[in-house]
Formats: C-alpha cells, sequence, structure tokens
C-alpha cells in the first residue's frame, strides 16, 4: 500500500491570477487570461495570441545573486513555491531540520540560451553573456533555483516530459512518498513566455489564429477550434505524506491517490487513443477506486483538433456511461505546456474546494467525439470529491493524476 | 573620458549592480569585500566595463588589484592603451 501522500499547499501564477484567490474567482467568472503580444507579429509569428502575463518584480524579496540566475519562468516559480510553502506552513526551520526535495516540470529556457548565443556570435567572447546566464539556460533551472533559494536537502531534479512535464513531476513525487524514500516534496511546473519561446512551435502552425477575437481563441473540443493557444506562469503543489501532515498539525487540502502514464508509441506530434487510455486507466487502478466516483475530469484538450478529437474518444471509452464531467481550464488559459500538468492540480483544487466546476470557455458546438462527453457550457455549483487530470505531450508522454478531497472524518477514523 | 569622470561612472554602476551605496565605495576600501564578489560575480564586473566603457577585461588584468582606487588605475590604463 504504501504511504497515503496529501497536499497541504498550492501555489499559483499564472494568466488568470497572480494567487489562488485571484484565479479561483477567474475560474468562477469566467475570466479568459488569452490576449496578443505585439512583438510576435515584429518577429515573423504565425499567430501573436499568448497568455498575458506581468513578470513580478523580487528586488528586496530575493538578493542580486538569486534574481541573476532566474529565467522568467523562475520569477513565477519563485512567487508559486513561496505561497505554496507558506500555505503549508512550511518554513526555513523546518527546510533546515527536514530532507524536503523538489521535483519541478520544465522543458525549455530558451530566451537565456538565445540571448546568450547572439552575445557570444557578435562579441566573439564568451564571458561578455555574464555569470547568470548558464544558471537561466539549463533545462534544470528551476530545480536548481528554488533549491539553492529555499535552502532544501531533499531530492532535486528537474522532469522534462514535453507538456506532462508538471503532471509527470506530480506523479513521481506521490511515488517518492507513498514508498517512503521522501516524506514532503514541492512540486510542479513552469513555462515561459518571452518571445524567443514560442517560435519554432509557431512554426509548427498548431496555434490558434483568431486573433480578433483573444479571449475566444482557445476553445477545446468546440467544434471551430483552430489550434492552440501558447501561454505559461508556474504552479507548485506541497506533497506530503499524511503522517508528516498529521505530525505538523498542517491542515489536509486534498491527497493524491492515483498517477498513470504512458507512451503512445508513434508520431512525435500526433497523438492517438490507445497511448492516453493506457494513462487513464492504469491511475484509476492505481487509486482503487470505481471509475464512476470520479466526477469531473481535467481533460487535457489543447484546442487542437486531432488532440482534443482523440482525448475525447479515450475519455468516453474508459468512462463508458458514467459520463463524469468534462473540461478544459486550457480555455482560460491557453496550453501552459510544461506547466500544465501542475497548474490544473491547483485549478481543479480550488474548484473542488469551492464546490464549483467552472465551464468549458468558447464550447459552442460539439463535433462528433466531444459530443460523446458531458462538458458543461455554464458553471456548476456543485460540491464533488474526486477528480482525475489529464497531460499529454509531444513524443506521446502521457500522463494521468486522480485527487480526492479530503474529509475530516479520515483523520478521526486514522487517530482512532 | 577624464580619469575623474571614469571613476565617478565606476561607482555609480557598481553600487547600481551590487546594491551598495555609492559612498561605501571610497579608494582604499577592498573591491571583494565591499562589493561582496565572488568568482562568478568578476565575470559581471567584466561585462559591466565591456558594456559601459568598451574595454575587454582577461583575468590577468586583474592581478594587483585589492582596492577600487588599483581598479580605477587599471581601467584608466586600459582605456589609454
Amino acid at each position: 500500500m504504501g504511504n497515503r501522500v496529501v497536499i497541504t499547499g498550492m501555489g499559483i501564477y499564472s494568466c488568470i491570477g497572480k494567487n489562488k484567490d485571484e484565479v479561483c474567482k477567474s475560474l468562477y467568472e469566467g475570466r479568459s487570461g488569452i490576449g496578443i503580444d505585439p512583438q510576435r507579429k515584429l518577429m515573423g509569428y504565425r499567430s501573436a495570441l499568448t497568455g498575458i502575463l506581468e513578470k513580478p518584480d523580487l528586488k528586496g524579496k530575493l538578493d542580486r545573486r538569486q534574481r541573476l540566475c532566474l529565467p522568467e519562468h523562475g520569477h513565477y516559480a519563485y512567487v508559486a513555491t513561496a505561497e505554496a510553502l507558506e500555505q503549508a506552513g512550511i518554513d526555513a526551520g523546518f527546510l533546515a531540520a527536514h530532507e524536503v526535495g523538489i521535483l519541478y516540470g520544465n522543458d525549455s529556457s530558451a530566451e537565456a540560451v538565445v540571448t546568450g548565443a547572439d552575445i557570444i556570435r557578435e562579441k566573439k567572447n564568451t564571458v561578455l553573456v555574464g555569470s547568470g546566464n548558464i544558471f537561466q539556460s539549463m533545462n534544470s533551472t528551476l530545480t536548481m533555483n528554488l533549491s539553492t533559494i529555499f535552502n532544501l536537502r531533499g531530492i532535486n531534479f528537474t522532469v522534462s516530459g514535453a507538456c506532462a512535464s508538471g503532471a509527470h513531476a506530480i506523479g513521481l513525487g506521490y511515488m517518492l512518498i507513498k514508498q517512503g524514500l521522501q516524506e514532503c516534496v514541492i512540486c510542479g511546473g513552469a513555462e515561459e513566455v518571452n518571445k524567443y519561446s514560442m517560435g519554432n512551435f509557431d512554426a509548427l502552425s498548431a496555434f490558434s489564429t483568431r486573433e480578433d477575437e483573444p479571449a475566444k481563441a482557445s476553445r477545446p473540443f468546440d467544434k471551430n477550434r483552430d489550434g492552440l493557444v501558447p501561454s505559461g506562469g508556474a504552479a507548485t503543489i506541497i506533497l506530503e505524506s499524511y503522517e508528516s501532515a498529521l505530525k505538523r498539525g498542517a491542515a489536509i487540502l486534498a491527497e493524491v491517490i492515483g498517477y498513470g502514464f504512458s507512451s503512445n508509441g508513434e508520431h512525435i506530434s500526433v497523438p492517438n487513443v490507445d497511448g492516453p487510455k493506457r494513462s487513464l486507466l492504469m491511475a484509476v487502478r492505481d487509486a482503487g477506486v470505481d471509475i464512476g466516483d470520479i466526477s469531473y475530469v481535467n481533460a487535457h484538450a489543447t484546442s487542437t483538433p486531432v488532440g482534443d478529437k482523440n482525448e475525447a474518444r479515450a475519455i468516453a471509452e474508459v468512462f463508458g456511461k458514467c459520463r463524469p464531467l468534462v473540461t478544459s481550464t486550457k480555455s482560460y488559459t491557453g496550453h501552459e505546456m510544461w506547466m500544465a500538468g501542475a497548474s490544473e492540480i491547483v485549478y481543479s483544487t480550488l474548484m473542488m474546494l469551492n464546490d464549483f466546476i467552472a465551464p468549458n470557455l468558447n464550447f459552442e458546438e460539439p463535433d462528433e467525439a466531444s459530443a460523446m462527453l458531458n462538458i458543461p457550457r455554464e458553471r456548476v455549483d456543485k460540491a464533488f470529491d474526486m477528480y482525475m487530470s489529464n497531460s499529454f505531450g509531444f513524443g506521446g508522454t502521457n500522463a494521468t493524476l486522480i485527487i480526492k478531497k479530503h474529509k475530516r472524518e479520515d483523520d478521526k477514523r486514522r487517530i482512532d | 573620458m577624464t580619469r575623474e569622470e571614469l571613476i565617478e561612472k565606476t561607482k555609480v554602476i557598481l553600487a547600481e549592480e551590487f546594491e551598495i551605496e555609492e559612498s561605501d565605495i571610497v579608494p582604499d576600501a577592498s573591491l571583494k569585500d565591499t562589493l561582496g564578489l565572488d568568482s562568478l560575480d568578476l565575470v559581471d564586473v567584466v561585462v559591466l566595463v565591456e558594456q559601459n566603457f568598451g574595454i575587454t577585461l582577461k583575468g590577468p588584468d586583474f592581478v594587483g588589484v585589492a582596492t577600487f582606487a588599483d581598479f580605477y588605475e587599471m581601467l584608466w590604463r586600459k582605456l589609454n592603451e
């Protein structure tokens, strides 16, 4: 069986809010965070649509060296992680006395790579990239920075699994705690949104071009969807063993009960139905629950024609007659890529804790596949106890998490 | 640029980059201790000097540089090479 794994803290910095309260309000009120970045047009992008984020000013919070080594998405990750640790009641003293780890999803750090290479090409002198460039440009930039800023002493590495990175980071943290190898792991994911970071993805014509209506551009499952909207930010989840949370007297927000994963074994960018299905089924087996117990599915659905269709089929085939509510919060945020698997746990848990399911924005007309799902067009105000979150990525990597609401009677039963 | 202008500008850019008070930068003070320099920070000193004075410093240029006065002297010499 292993240890139970609970969530005791969450932090978020995204295009729909700079903290949990703002994000929850945006979801409740149906506010999109998508807009236009004019610089992308100047650089020859096919689409200038993006999640709109303001980079936080960390002067006064972090010293010069710490700021110098942080890439753009590192700024978001720091804010989200500080918020999550505060909610969990974990302070510097606890971190110094315990082996708290970090597993964060990230799969690029383009700005530092591009600007560093530009300087070297122009100046023919590597020193002139400065001392922070190497630490900003490595794929492990987020974990190397956060682990030194927060003085973490447990497991410490970055998980790169394309658009499933954040979900795999949480899944791996869950496994380490379940097996007793770690008591507490900071998990999450972050994604940059600077003008250098999305050009090569834009090249694939995968982005929506509905630039005249930014808030309507991301329309997962809608028949007239024309591509995804890139976005970013950071999300952090504090995972902890149930025993550790009880011992600390921490408020338990939810429990991670299932992790599933698979690889499609086919095309590098075109998803299939079988791979996601196996991931969903593995998570359900791991959770040991009846499929009917899952009331809500936060779909990966990014608003691409093929991806949404194949996920809809996978969900329909796995859930059969159960028909849980299904939405994609990417209709609010766009596709937060490396961050998405973690942010969507924050979004879904916030909704679970506040007894509502935000509608799937812009779902005006189903296609053949999405017609098989129960996708709400209006907010559903109801309590629910368990949800599934899907994340799929390039290369056919798939991850599925199942999260359960924590109830006080669970604690009483355990103590008795 | 006069020597005085070089010194004033150097004080301003160092104080801003390393987030200290300009008044702490006095000729006889230790460059390393006052700015809190480690080996990584020296790289950024080279970048600052290149960006502001167009001088490309190399490691050997720092030999014998202990105080701000030494640093100004070295910069003045390089600027006039």
